[in-house]
Protein backbone atom coordinates (compact mmCIF):
# COMPACT_ATOMS: atom_id res chain seq x y z
CA UNK A 1 0.00 0.00 0.00
CA UNK A 2 1.98 3.05 -1.01
CA UNK A 3 2.81 5.63 1.81
CA UNK A 4 1.00 8.33 0.98
CA UNK A 5 -2.77 6.44 1.06
CA UNK A 6 -2.61 5.88 4.50
CA UNK A 7 0.14 7.57 6.31
CA UNK A 8 -2.61 9.69 7.96
CA UNK A 9 -4.81 6.94 8.68
CA UNK A 10 -1.71 5.25 10.32
CA UNK A 11 -1.12 8.37 12.38
CA UNK A 12 -4.86 9.02 13.67
CA UNK A 13 -4.23 4.94 14.46
CA UNK A 14 -1.99 6.28 17.26
CA UNK A 15 -3.84 9.19 18.08
CA UNK A 16 -7.02 7.20 19.23
CA UNK A 17 -4.54 4.51 20.39
CA UNK A 18 -2.98 7.17 22.82
CA UNK A 19 -6.83 8.71 23.79
CA UNK A 20 -7.36 5.45 24.69
CA UNK A 21 -4.42 4.81 26.69
CA UNK A 22 -5.06 8.48 28.73
CA UNK A 23 -8.68 7.50 29.88
CA UNK A 24 -7.80 3.95 30.65
CA UNK A 25 -4.70 5.57 32.71
CA UNK A 26 -7.24 8.06 34.16
CA UNK A 27 -9.29 4.97 35.87
CA UNK A 28 -6.01 3.70 37.22
CA UNK A 29 -5.09 7.13 38.86
CA UNK A 30 -8.73 7.77 40.09
CA UNK A 31 -8.36 4.21 42.27
CA UNK A 32 -4.33 4.67 43.39
CA UNK A 33 -6.17 8.14 44.65
CA UNK A 34 -8.69 7.46 46.59
CA UNK A 35 -7.22 4.57 47.28
CA UNK A 36 -3.92 6.65 48.54
CA UNK A 37 -6.75 9.10 50.33
CA UNK A 38 -8.20 6.18 52.61
CA UNK A 39 -5.16 5.16 53.91
CA UNK A 40 -4.09 8.16 54.95
CA UNK A 41 -0.69 8.65 52.24
CA UNK A 42 -1.74 12.56 51.62
CA UNK A 43 1.63 13.49 49.83
CA UNK A 44 0.77 10.06 47.75
CA UNK A 45 -2.82 11.21 47.23
CA UNK A 46 -1.81 15.18 46.09
CA UNK A 47 0.45 13.41 43.63
CA UNK A 48 -2.61 11.06 42.12
CA UNK A 49 -4.56 14.42 41.82
CA UNK A 50 -1.93 16.27 40.16
CA UNK A 51 -1.21 13.64 37.38
CA UNK A 52 -4.84 13.33 36.90
CA UNK A 53 -5.51 16.95 36.36
CA UNK A 54 -2.62 17.39 33.53
CA UNK A 55 -4.15 13.91 31.99
CA UNK A 56 -7.36 15.35 31.71
CA UNK A 57 -6.29 18.02 29.68
CA UNK A 58 -3.80 16.45 27.69
CA UNK A 59 -6.65 13.81 26.37
CA UNK A 60 -9.14 16.90 25.89
CA UNK A 61 -6.06 18.21 23.50
CA UNK A 62 -5.69 14.83 22.00
CA UNK A 63 -9.32 14.39 21.22
CA UNK A 64 -9.77 17.94 19.88
CA UNK A 65 -6.67 16.75 17.50
CA UNK A 66 -8.31 14.22 16.38
CA UNK A 67 -11.60 15.58 15.53
CA UNK A 68 -9.88 18.27 13.62
CA UNK A 69 -7.75 15.71 11.87
CA UNK A 70 -10.60 13.67 10.62
CA UNK A 71 -12.67 16.19 9.46
CA UNK A 72 -9.89 18.11 7.95
CA UNK A 73 -8.80 14.81 6.11
CA UNK A 74 -12.46 13.32 5.43
CA UNK A 75 -11.69 10.49 7.10
CA UNK A 76 -14.27 8.00 7.55
CA UNK A 77 -17.05 9.66 6.57
CA UNK A 78 -19.68 6.72 7.84
CA UNK A 79 -18.51 6.50 10.79
CA UNK A 80 -16.83 9.81 11.58
CA UNK A 81 -19.83 10.94 13.69
CA UNK A 82 -20.16 7.89 15.93
CA UNK A 83 -16.13 7.70 16.61
CA UNK A 84 -16.41 11.23 17.91
CA UNK A 85 -19.52 10.81 19.77
CA UNK A 86 -17.44 8.05 21.40
CA UNK A 87 -14.23 9.93 21.89
CA UNK A 88 -16.57 12.56 23.75
CA UNK A 89 -18.42 10.29 25.90
CA UNK A 90 -15.10 8.61 27.35
CA UNK A 91 -13.59 12.17 27.88
CA UNK A 92 -16.80 12.29 30.54
CA UNK A 93 -15.24 9.50 32.14
CA UNK A 94 -11.73 11.07 32.56
CA UNK A 95 -13.83 14.27 33.95
CA UNK A 96 -15.72 12.67 36.15
CA UNK A 97 -12.60 11.02 37.81
CA UNK A 98 -10.35 14.09 37.87
CA UNK A 99 -13.97 15.32 39.74
CA UNK A 100 -14.08 12.79 42.25
CA UNK A 101 -10.31 13.44 43.35
CA UNK A 102 -10.98 17.34 43.06
CA UNK A 103 -13.56 16.86 46.24
CA UNK A 104 -11.47 14.61 47.89
CA UNK A 105 -8.89 17.56 47.61
CA UNK A 106 -11.31 20.50 48.91
CA UNK A 107 -14.05 18.35 51.05
CA UNK A 108 -11.15 16.30 53.03
CA UNK A 109 -13.66 13.72 53.90
CA UNK A 110 -12.97 12.30 57.05
CA UNK A 111 -13.46 8.46 56.78
CA UNK A 112 -13.61 6.29 59.82
CA UNK A 113 -11.69 2.87 59.65
CA UNK A 114 -15.23 0.48 59.60
CA UNK A 115 -15.60 1.98 56.08
CA UNK A 116 -12.43 2.19 54.18
CA UNK A 117 -12.52 -1.22 52.83
CA UNK A 118 -15.91 -0.28 51.32
CA UNK A 119 -14.44 2.53 49.62
CA UNK A 120 -12.06 1.05 48.71
CA UNK A 121 -13.79 -2.07 47.14
CA UNK A 122 -15.88 0.41 45.47
CA UNK A 123 -12.97 2.35 43.65
CA UNK A 124 -11.73 -0.74 42.50
CA UNK A 125 -14.70 -1.78 40.61
CA UNK A 126 -15.59 2.15 39.50
CA UNK A 127 -11.74 1.48 38.33
CA UNK A 128 -12.54 -1.98 35.95
CA UNK A 129 -15.38 -0.41 34.69
CA UNK A 130 -13.26 2.33 32.91
CA UNK A 131 -10.93 -0.49 32.27
CA UNK A 132 -13.40 -2.63 30.10
CA UNK A 133 -14.93 -0.12 28.64
CA UNK A 134 -12.01 1.03 26.83
CA UNK A 135 -11.33 -2.45 25.84
CA UNK A 136 -14.59 -2.04 24.48
CA UNK A 137 -13.78 1.28 22.83
CA UNK A 138 -10.72 -1.00 21.33
CA UNK A 139 -12.46 -3.48 20.36
CA UNK A 140 -14.82 -0.86 18.18
CA UNK A 141 -11.44 -0.07 16.19
CA UNK A 142 -10.04 -3.71 15.83
CA UNK A 143 -12.56 -6.65 16.79
CA UNK A 144 -15.57 -5.55 16.45
CA UNK A 145 -16.85 -8.55 17.71
CA UNK A 146 -15.64 -8.63 20.78
CA UNK A 147 -17.44 -5.49 21.67
CA UNK A 148 -20.79 -7.27 23.51
CA UNK A 149 -18.25 -8.98 25.68
CA UNK A 150 -16.24 -6.28 27.17
CA UNK A 151 -19.65 -4.03 27.10
CA UNK A 152 -21.66 -7.03 29.93
CA UNK A 153 -18.63 -6.95 31.86
CA UNK A 154 -18.92 -3.23 32.76
CA UNK A 155 -22.34 -3.75 33.16
CA UNK A 156 -21.37 -6.75 35.68
CA UNK A 157 -18.68 -4.34 37.51
CA UNK A 158 -21.17 -1.33 38.06
CA UNK A 159 -23.96 -3.62 38.98
CA UNK A 160 -21.19 -4.84 41.81
CA UNK A 161 -20.42 -1.32 42.32
CA UNK A 162 -24.22 -0.29 42.91
CA UNK A 163 -24.57 -2.93 45.60
CA UNK A 164 -21.26 -1.90 47.33
CA UNK A 165 -22.23 1.73 47.01
CA UNK A 166 -25.59 0.76 49.21
CA UNK A 167 -23.39 -1.33 51.31
CA UNK A 168 -21.23 1.58 52.29
CA UNK A 169 -24.15 3.95 52.15
CA UNK A 170 -26.50 1.57 54.70
CA UNK A 171 -23.45 1.32 57.03
CA UNK A 172 -23.11 4.75 56.87
CA UNK A 173 -26.28 5.92 58.21
CA UNK A 174 -26.99 2.17 60.68
CA UNK A 175 -23.87 2.61 62.25
CA UNK A 176 -23.19 4.43 65.98
CA UNK A 177 -19.46 5.09 65.38
CA UNK A 178 -20.49 8.08 63.44
CA UNK A 179 -22.26 10.33 65.30
CA UNK A 180 -23.00 13.53 63.47
CA UNK A 181 -25.82 13.31 60.55
CA UNK A 182 -23.08 15.87 58.46
CA UNK A 183 -20.73 13.33 58.08
CA UNK A 184 -23.17 10.01 57.54
CA UNK A 185 -24.51 12.65 54.56
CA UNK A 186 -20.77 13.73 53.42
CA UNK A 187 -19.98 9.87 53.40
CA UNK A 188 -23.12 8.96 51.42
CA UNK A 189 -21.68 11.62 49.14
CA UNK A 190 -18.80 10.54 48.58
CA UNK A 191 -19.78 7.36 48.02
CA UNK A 192 -22.19 8.27 45.41
CA UNK A 193 -19.21 10.27 43.59
CA UNK A 194 -17.20 7.03 42.85
CA UNK A 195 -19.76 5.09 41.96
CA UNK A 196 -20.63 7.52 39.40
CA UNK A 197 -17.77 6.94 37.96
CA UNK A 198 -18.84 3.24 36.63
CA UNK A 199 -22.37 4.49 36.31
CA UNK A 200 -20.70 6.65 33.19
CA UNK A 201 -18.84 3.94 32.31
CA UNK A 202 -22.11 2.01 31.54
CA UNK A 203 -23.63 5.05 29.63
CA UNK A 204 -20.64 5.03 26.87
CA UNK A 205 -21.08 1.05 26.98
CA UNK A 206 -23.80 1.40 25.78
CA UNK A 207 -23.11 3.66 23.18
CA UNK A 208 -20.82 1.76 21.99
CA UNK A 209 -22.45 -1.06 21.99
CA UNK A 210 -25.07 0.86 19.41
CA UNK A 211 -22.13 1.68 17.27
CA UNK A 212 -20.86 -1.41 17.15
CA UNK A 213 -24.58 -2.46 15.61
CA UNK A 214 -24.21 0.34 13.12
CA UNK A 215 -20.91 -0.60 12.33
CA UNK A 216 -21.20 -4.11 11.27
CA UNK A 217 -21.31 -4.98 7.49
CA UNK B 1 -17.78 16.55 -42.58
CA UNK B 2 -21.00 18.52 -41.04
CA UNK B 3 -23.41 15.87 -42.44
CA UNK B 4 -21.15 12.75 -40.90
CA UNK B 5 -20.61 14.64 -37.70
CA UNK B 6 -24.66 15.39 -37.50
CA UNK B 7 -25.81 11.86 -38.39
CA UNK B 8 -23.04 10.51 -35.75
CA UNK B 9 -24.28 13.05 -32.84
CA UNK B 10 -27.35 10.58 -31.86
CA UNK B 11 -24.74 8.20 -31.45
CA UNK B 12 -22.44 10.75 -29.13
CA UNK B 13 -26.08 11.60 -27.22
CA UNK B 14 -26.55 8.15 -26.28
CA UNK B 15 -22.91 7.46 -25.30
CA UNK B 16 -23.39 11.35 -22.98
CA UNK B 17 -26.90 9.50 -21.81
CA UNK B 18 -24.92 6.23 -20.98
CA UNK B 19 -21.98 8.11 -18.70
CA UNK B 20 -24.44 10.71 -17.41
CA UNK B 21 -26.91 7.58 -15.61
CA UNK B 22 -24.19 4.61 -15.86
CA UNK B 23 -21.48 6.09 -14.02
CA UNK B 24 -23.41 6.13 -10.73
CA UNK B 25 -23.82 2.65 -10.72
CA UNK B 26 -19.60 2.50 -10.25
CA UNK B 27 -19.01 5.57 -8.52
CA UNK B 28 -22.32 6.58 -7.07
CA UNK B 29 -21.66 5.17 -3.47
CA UNK B 30 -18.21 5.82 -3.28
CA UNK B 31 -18.74 9.45 -4.56
CA UNK B 32 -22.33 9.66 -2.39
CA UNK B 33 -20.69 8.68 0.86
CA UNK B 34 -17.47 11.16 0.41
CA UNK B 35 -15.42 8.50 0.48
CA UNK B 36 -13.50 9.41 -3.30
CA UNK B 37 -14.42 13.21 -4.64
CA UNK B 38 -16.08 13.26 -7.68
CA UNK B 39 -13.61 14.94 -9.71
CA UNK B 40 -11.24 11.77 -9.19
CA UNK B 41 -14.45 9.60 -9.60
CA UNK B 42 -14.86 11.37 -13.37
CA UNK B 43 -11.60 11.45 -14.08
CA UNK B 44 -10.62 7.52 -13.32
CA UNK B 45 -14.07 6.71 -14.86
CA UNK B 46 -13.79 8.85 -17.76
CA UNK B 47 -9.90 7.38 -18.65
CA UNK B 48 -11.23 3.68 -18.03
CA UNK B 49 -14.38 3.78 -20.33
CA UNK B 50 -12.25 5.53 -23.25
CA UNK B 51 -9.35 2.46 -22.62
CA UNK B 52 -11.77 -0.41 -22.12
CA UNK B 53 -14.27 0.57 -25.64
CA UNK B 54 -11.15 1.46 -27.52
CA UNK B 55 -9.27 -2.04 -26.95
CA UNK B 56 -11.96 -4.39 -25.60
CA UNK B 57 -15.35 -2.95 -27.48
CA UNK B 58 -15.54 -4.83 -30.63
CA UNK B 59 -16.91 -8.73 -29.25
CA UNK B 60 -20.16 -7.36 -27.62
CA UNK B 61 -20.78 -4.80 -30.56
CA UNK B 62 -20.19 -7.61 -32.95
CA UNK B 63 -22.99 -9.69 -31.51
CA UNK B 64 -25.35 -6.49 -31.83
CA UNK B 65 -24.41 -6.56 -35.78
CA UNK B 66 -25.35 -10.19 -36.05
CA UNK B 67 -28.92 -9.09 -34.62
CA UNK B 68 -29.58 -5.92 -37.59
CA UNK B 69 -27.00 -5.04 -39.67
CA UNK B 70 -27.97 -1.31 -39.94
CA UNK B 71 -26.30 -0.24 -43.42
CA UNK B 72 -27.21 3.23 -43.65
CA UNK B 73 -26.05 6.13 -41.73
CA UNK B 74 -29.42 8.15 -41.40
CA UNK B 75 -31.14 4.42 -40.14
CA UNK B 76 -27.83 4.64 -37.79
CA UNK B 77 -28.71 8.13 -36.87
CA UNK B 78 -32.75 7.17 -36.02
CA UNK B 79 -31.85 4.08 -34.02
CA UNK B 80 -29.18 5.86 -32.20
CA UNK B 81 -31.60 8.71 -31.40
CA UNK B 82 -35.10 6.56 -30.34
CA UNK B 83 -32.82 4.65 -28.07
CA UNK B 84 -31.28 7.83 -26.74
CA UNK B 85 -34.54 9.43 -26.25
CA UNK B 86 -36.25 6.56 -24.38
CA UNK B 87 -33.27 6.66 -22.05
CA UNK B 88 -33.64 9.74 -21.22
CA UNK B 89 -37.59 9.63 -20.84
CA UNK B 90 -36.83 6.68 -18.56
CA UNK B 91 -34.11 8.78 -16.71
CA UNK B 92 -36.31 11.62 -16.07
CA UNK B 93 -39.21 9.15 -14.49
CA UNK B 94 -36.05 8.09 -12.00
CA UNK B 95 -35.17 4.60 -13.12
CA UNK B 96 -31.90 3.34 -13.52
CA UNK B 97 -31.55 2.72 -17.55
CA UNK B 98 -30.92 -0.10 -19.71
CA UNK B 99 -29.39 1.23 -22.53
CA UNK B 100 -28.70 -2.18 -23.75
CA UNK B 101 -32.25 -2.56 -23.94
CA UNK B 102 -33.04 0.44 -25.61
CA UNK B 103 -30.78 -0.16 -28.52
CA UNK B 104 -31.54 -3.80 -28.94
CA UNK B 105 -35.52 -2.49 -29.03
CA UNK B 106 -34.17 0.32 -31.62
CA UNK B 107 -32.05 -2.16 -33.54
CA UNK B 108 -35.45 -4.34 -33.95
CA UNK B 109 -37.46 -1.42 -34.55
CA UNK B 110 -35.22 -0.82 -37.81
CA UNK B 111 -35.41 -4.36 -38.35
CA UNK B 112 -39.37 -4.28 -38.54
CA UNK B 113 -39.02 -1.10 -40.89
CA UNK B 114 -36.63 -2.28 -43.33
CA UNK B 115 -38.26 -5.39 -43.41
CA UNK B 116 -35.06 -7.16 -42.61
CA UNK B 117 -35.63 -10.50 -40.51
CA UNK B 118 -34.11 -10.30 -36.78
CA UNK B 119 -31.37 -12.86 -35.89
CA UNK B 120 -33.40 -15.10 -33.77
CA UNK B 121 -30.30 -16.79 -32.27
CA UNK B 122 -28.69 -13.36 -31.64
CA UNK B 123 -31.98 -12.43 -29.81
CA UNK B 124 -31.94 -15.27 -27.97
CA UNK B 125 -28.14 -15.17 -26.83
CA UNK B 126 -28.87 -11.40 -26.18
CA UNK B 127 -32.36 -11.69 -23.95
CA UNK B 128 -30.81 -14.85 -22.31
CA UNK B 129 -27.72 -12.99 -21.11
CA UNK B 130 -29.95 -10.12 -19.74
CA UNK B 131 -31.91 -12.82 -17.47
CA UNK B 132 -28.77 -14.55 -16.70
CA UNK B 133 -26.41 -11.61 -16.11
CA UNK B 134 -28.41 -10.26 -13.10
CA UNK B 135 -28.67 -13.64 -11.35
CA UNK B 136 -24.64 -14.06 -11.90
CA UNK B 137 -23.87 -11.16 -10.86
CA UNK B 138 -25.95 -11.96 -7.20
CA UNK B 139 -23.92 -14.76 -7.51
CA UNK B 140 -20.96 -13.46 -6.83
CA UNK B 141 -21.72 -10.88 -5.08
CA UNK B 142 -23.18 -13.48 -2.85
CA UNK B 143 -19.95 -15.19 -2.26
CA UNK B 144 -18.18 -11.76 -2.43
CA UNK B 145 -20.12 -10.18 0.57
CA UNK B 146 -19.22 -13.35 2.75
CA UNK B 147 -15.26 -13.30 1.64
CA UNK B 148 -14.49 -9.66 2.35
CA UNK B 149 -16.95 -9.42 5.97
CA UNK B 150 -15.33 -12.84 7.13
CA UNK B 151 -11.38 -10.88 6.20
CA UNK B 152 -12.40 -7.61 7.45
CA UNK B 153 -13.73 -8.86 10.74
CA UNK B 154 -11.13 -11.64 11.45
CA UNK B 155 -8.02 -8.99 10.00
CA UNK B 156 -8.26 -7.21 13.48
CA UNK B 157 -7.54 -3.92 11.04
CA UNK B 158 -7.80 -0.70 13.13
CA UNK B 159 -10.76 1.15 11.77
CA UNK B 160 -8.48 3.84 10.01
CA UNK B 161 -6.97 1.23 8.00
CA UNK B 162 -9.86 0.19 7.01
CA UNK B 163 -11.07 3.21 5.98
CA UNK B 164 -7.90 3.45 3.73
CA UNK B 165 -8.06 0.01 2.15
CA UNK B 166 -11.51 0.86 1.46
CA UNK B 167 -10.69 3.87 -0.78
CA UNK B 168 -7.97 2.82 -2.16
CA UNK B 169 -10.25 -0.25 -3.66
CA UNK B 170 -13.01 1.69 -4.63
CA UNK B 171 -11.02 3.00 -6.86
CA UNK B 172 -9.17 0.39 -8.35
CA UNK B 173 -12.50 -1.80 -8.94
CA UNK B 174 -14.18 1.54 -9.88
CA UNK B 175 -11.25 1.72 -12.51
CA UNK B 176 -12.22 -2.13 -13.83
CA UNK B 177 -16.02 -1.15 -13.62
CA UNK B 178 -15.33 1.96 -16.05
CA UNK B 179 -13.27 -0.31 -18.27
CA UNK B 180 -15.81 -3.03 -18.06
CA UNK B 181 -18.31 -0.95 -18.98
CA UNK B 182 -16.60 0.79 -21.57
CA UNK B 183 -15.76 -2.58 -22.97
CA UNK B 184 -19.60 -4.02 -22.69
CA UNK B 185 -21.48 -0.89 -23.43
CA UNK B 186 -19.97 0.94 -26.13
CA UNK B 187 -21.37 -1.18 -28.64
CA UNK B 188 -24.65 -0.24 -27.40
CA UNK B 189 -23.55 3.68 -27.92
CA UNK B 190 -21.55 3.46 -31.75
CA UNK B 191 -22.39 0.06 -32.75
CA UNK B 192 -25.27 0.60 -35.03
CA UNK B 193 -22.78 3.12 -36.97
CA UNK B 194 -19.82 0.60 -37.39
CA UNK B 195 -21.46 -0.75 -40.80
CA UNK B 196 -21.42 2.86 -41.94
CA UNK B 197 -18.82 4.28 -40.60
CA UNK B 198 -17.25 6.99 -42.23
CA UNK B 199 -13.80 6.70 -40.69
CA UNK B 200 -10.56 5.01 -42.12
CA UNK B 201 -8.00 3.69 -40.21
CA UNK B 202 -5.61 5.25 -38.54
CA UNK B 203 -1.68 5.51 -36.97
CA UNK B 204 -1.26 7.74 -34.36
CA UNK B 205 2.40 8.89 -33.86
CA UNK B 206 3.48 6.21 -36.20
CA UNK B 207 3.08 3.15 -33.72
CA UNK B 208 -0.64 3.45 -32.37
CA UNK B 209 -3.05 2.00 -34.70
CA UNK B 210 -6.18 2.43 -34.53
CA UNK B 211 -9.25 1.24 -37.12
CA UNK B 212 -12.20 2.55 -38.47
CA UNK B 213 -14.55 0.69 -35.33
CA UNK B 214 -11.75 1.48 -32.79
CA UNK B 215 -12.13 5.35 -33.74
CA UNK B 216 -15.42 5.00 -33.30
CA UNK B 217 -15.38 3.61 -30.40
CA UNK B 218 -13.03 6.57 -29.45
CA UNK B 219 -15.35 9.12 -29.97
CA UNK B 220 -17.93 7.57 -28.58
CA UNK B 221 -15.89 6.83 -25.49
CA UNK B 222 -15.43 10.54 -25.48
CA UNK B 223 -18.57 11.03 -25.74
CA UNK B 224 -19.79 8.98 -22.72
CA UNK B 225 -16.40 10.48 -20.71
CA UNK B 226 -18.32 14.18 -21.27
CA UNK B 227 -21.53 12.50 -20.08
CA UNK B 228 -19.91 11.44 -16.93
CA UNK B 229 -17.92 14.81 -16.47
CA UNK B 230 -21.20 16.84 -17.05
CA UNK B 231 -24.29 14.80 -15.34
CA UNK B 232 -23.26 11.99 -13.05
CA UNK B 233 -22.90 13.77 -10.50
CA UNK B 234 -26.59 15.00 -10.62
CA UNK B 235 -27.54 11.15 -11.01
CA UNK B 236 -25.70 10.22 -8.30
CA UNK B 237 -27.11 12.81 -5.89
CA UNK B 238 -30.64 12.34 -6.84
CA UNK B 239 -31.00 8.52 -7.19
CA UNK B 240 -28.83 8.24 -4.04
CA UNK B 241 -29.23 4.83 -2.29
CA UNK B 242 -31.91 3.92 -4.60
CA UNK B 243 -33.08 0.16 -3.77
CA UNK B 244 -30.35 -0.63 -0.79
CA UNK B 245 -28.43 1.53 1.33
CA UNK B 246 -25.02 0.74 1.00
CA UNK B 247 -22.15 1.33 3.16
CA UNK B 248 -18.46 1.63 1.12
CA UNK B 249 -17.09 -1.95 1.78
CA UNK B 250 -20.81 -3.26 0.39
CA UNK B 251 -20.51 -0.48 -2.43
CA UNK B 252 -16.88 -2.31 -2.99
CA UNK B 253 -18.55 -5.62 -3.13
CA UNK B 254 -21.56 -4.51 -5.68
CA UNK B 255 -19.29 -2.65 -8.06
CA UNK B 256 -16.71 -5.60 -8.07
CA UNK B 257 -19.42 -8.41 -8.66
CA UNK B 258 -21.21 -6.32 -11.61
CA UNK B 259 -17.94 -5.61 -13.11
CA UNK B 260 -16.68 -8.77 -13.31
CA UNK B 261 -20.03 -10.20 -14.90
CA UNK B 262 -19.63 -6.96 -17.49
CA UNK B 263 -15.92 -8.48 -18.41
CA UNK B 264 -17.25 -11.82 -18.33
CA UNK B 265 -19.64 -10.46 -21.42
CA UNK B 266 -17.22 -8.18 -22.96
CA UNK B 267 -13.49 -10.21 -23.07
CA UNK B 268 -12.79 -11.90 -26.86
CA UNK B 269 -10.05 -12.82 -24.56
CA UNK B 270 -11.69 -15.00 -22.17
CA UNK B 271 -13.68 -16.44 -24.72
CA UNK B 272 -11.09 -17.58 -26.93
CA UNK B 273 -9.52 -18.96 -23.91
CA UNK B 274 -12.48 -20.91 -22.73
CA UNK B 275 -13.33 -22.28 -26.33
CA UNK B 276 -9.36 -23.51 -26.38
CA UNK B 277 -9.73 -24.91 -23.29
CA UNK B 278 -12.83 -26.37 -24.73
CA UNK B 279 -15.12 -24.77 -21.91
CA UNK B 280 -18.44 -23.18 -22.91
CA UNK B 281 -17.75 -19.11 -23.64
CA UNK B 282 -19.69 -16.82 -22.26
CA UNK B 283 -21.38 -14.98 -25.23
CA UNK B 284 -20.07 -11.29 -25.64
CA UNK B 285 -23.20 -9.22 -25.45
CA UNK B 286 -24.19 -5.99 -24.41
CA UNK B 287 -25.33 -5.93 -20.54
CA UNK B 288 -26.87 -3.39 -18.63
CA UNK B 289 -24.47 -2.79 -15.99
CA UNK B 290 -27.92 -0.92 -13.93
CA UNK B 291 -29.43 -4.80 -14.27
CA UNK B 292 -26.09 -6.38 -12.99
CA UNK B 293 -25.81 -3.91 -10.37
CA UNK B 294 -29.55 -4.63 -9.34
CA UNK B 295 -28.67 -8.11 -9.39
CA UNK B 296 -25.13 -7.95 -7.12
CA UNK B 297 -27.48 -5.69 -4.54
CA UNK B 298 -30.27 -8.50 -4.48
CA UNK B 299 -26.59 -10.95 -4.20
CA UNK B 300 -25.98 -8.73 -0.95
CA UNK B 301 -29.21 -8.79 0.40
CA UNK B 302 -29.56 -11.99 0.32
CA UNK B 303 -26.27 -12.59 2.31
CA UNK B 304 -27.63 -10.06 5.01
CA UNK B 305 -31.28 -12.69 5.30
CA UNK B 306 -33.43 -10.52 2.63
CA UNK B 307 -34.14 -7.43 4.78
CA UNK B 308 -34.27 -3.68 4.17
CA UNK B 309 -34.95 -4.01 0.26
CA UNK B 310 -37.44 -1.72 -1.19
CA UNK B 311 -39.55 -4.40 -3.55
CA UNK B 312 -41.51 -2.03 -4.47
CA UNK B 313 -38.80 0.09 -6.60
CA UNK B 314 -37.24 -3.09 -7.18
CA UNK B 315 -41.08 -3.80 -9.53
CA UNK B 316 -40.70 -0.48 -11.22
CA UNK B 317 -37.57 -0.80 -11.50
CA UNK B 318 -38.01 -4.39 -13.37
CA UNK B 319 -41.39 -2.97 -15.20
CA UNK B 320 -38.78 -0.48 -17.08
CA UNK B 321 -36.84 -3.67 -18.34
CA UNK B 322 -39.58 -5.05 -20.23
CA UNK B 323 -41.22 -1.47 -21.72
CA UNK B 324 -37.23 0.30 -22.39
CA UNK B 325 -36.98 -2.15 -25.77
CA UNK B 326 -40.61 -2.13 -26.51
CA UNK B 327 -40.88 2.06 -26.38
CA UNK B 328 -37.49 2.44 -28.10
CA UNK B 329 -38.54 -0.15 -31.24
CA UNK B 330 -42.04 1.33 -31.35
CA UNK B 331 -40.29 5.33 -31.51
CA UNK B 332 -37.45 3.88 -33.79
CA UNK B 333 -40.39 2.72 -36.60
CA UNK B 334 -42.18 5.84 -36.37
CA UNK B 335 -38.67 8.05 -36.78
CA UNK B 336 -37.22 5.98 -39.57
CA UNK B 337 -41.05 6.85 -41.49
CA UNK B 338 -40.54 10.47 -41.03
CA UNK B 339 -36.78 9.74 -41.51
CA UNK B 340 -37.56 8.38 -44.84
CA UNK B 341 -40.84 9.80 -45.72
CA UNK B 342 -40.50 13.59 -44.81
CA UNK B 343 -36.95 14.17 -44.79
CA UNK B 344 -36.47 11.50 -47.80
CA UNK B 345 -33.36 9.91 -46.37
CA UNK B 346 -32.84 6.42 -47.29
CA UNK B 347 -32.62 4.85 -44.04
CA UNK B 348 -31.34 1.05 -45.01
CA UNK B 349 -30.11 -0.06 -48.43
Amino acid sequence: MPKFFNSKSKQLEGEIDGYLDRVSTAGLIFQEGVKAYVNGKKDKFERTFIDISTLESDADNVRRDIKHKLYTYMLIPESRGDVLGLLETLDDIVDICEKVLEQFSIETPNIPEFLKSDFLELAELSSKTVEEVVKGARAFFREIGMVSEYVNKVHFYEHEADDVEEHLKRNAFNSKKIESFSQKVHMRYFAEKIALVSDVSESVAERLSVYAIKRRI
Amino acid sequence: MLTILFFLSSGLFLGWSLGANNAANIFGTAVVTKMIKFNTAALICSVFIIIGAVVSGAGASHTLGELGAVNELSGAFIVALAAAVTVMWMTKAGLPVPTSQAIVGAIIGWNFFSKTPTNINSLYKIVGTWIFSPILSAIFAFILFHLIKKIVENSKIHLMSLDSYTRAGLIIVGAFGSYSLGANNIGNVMGVFINSSPFKDISLAGFLNLSSTQLLFLIGGIAIAVGVFTYSKKVMMTVGSGIFKLSPVTALVVVLASSITLFLFASQGLHDLLISLNLPPFPLVPVSSSQAVVGSIMGISLAKGGRNLNFKKLGKISLGWITTPVASAILTYVALFFMQNVFMQNVFK
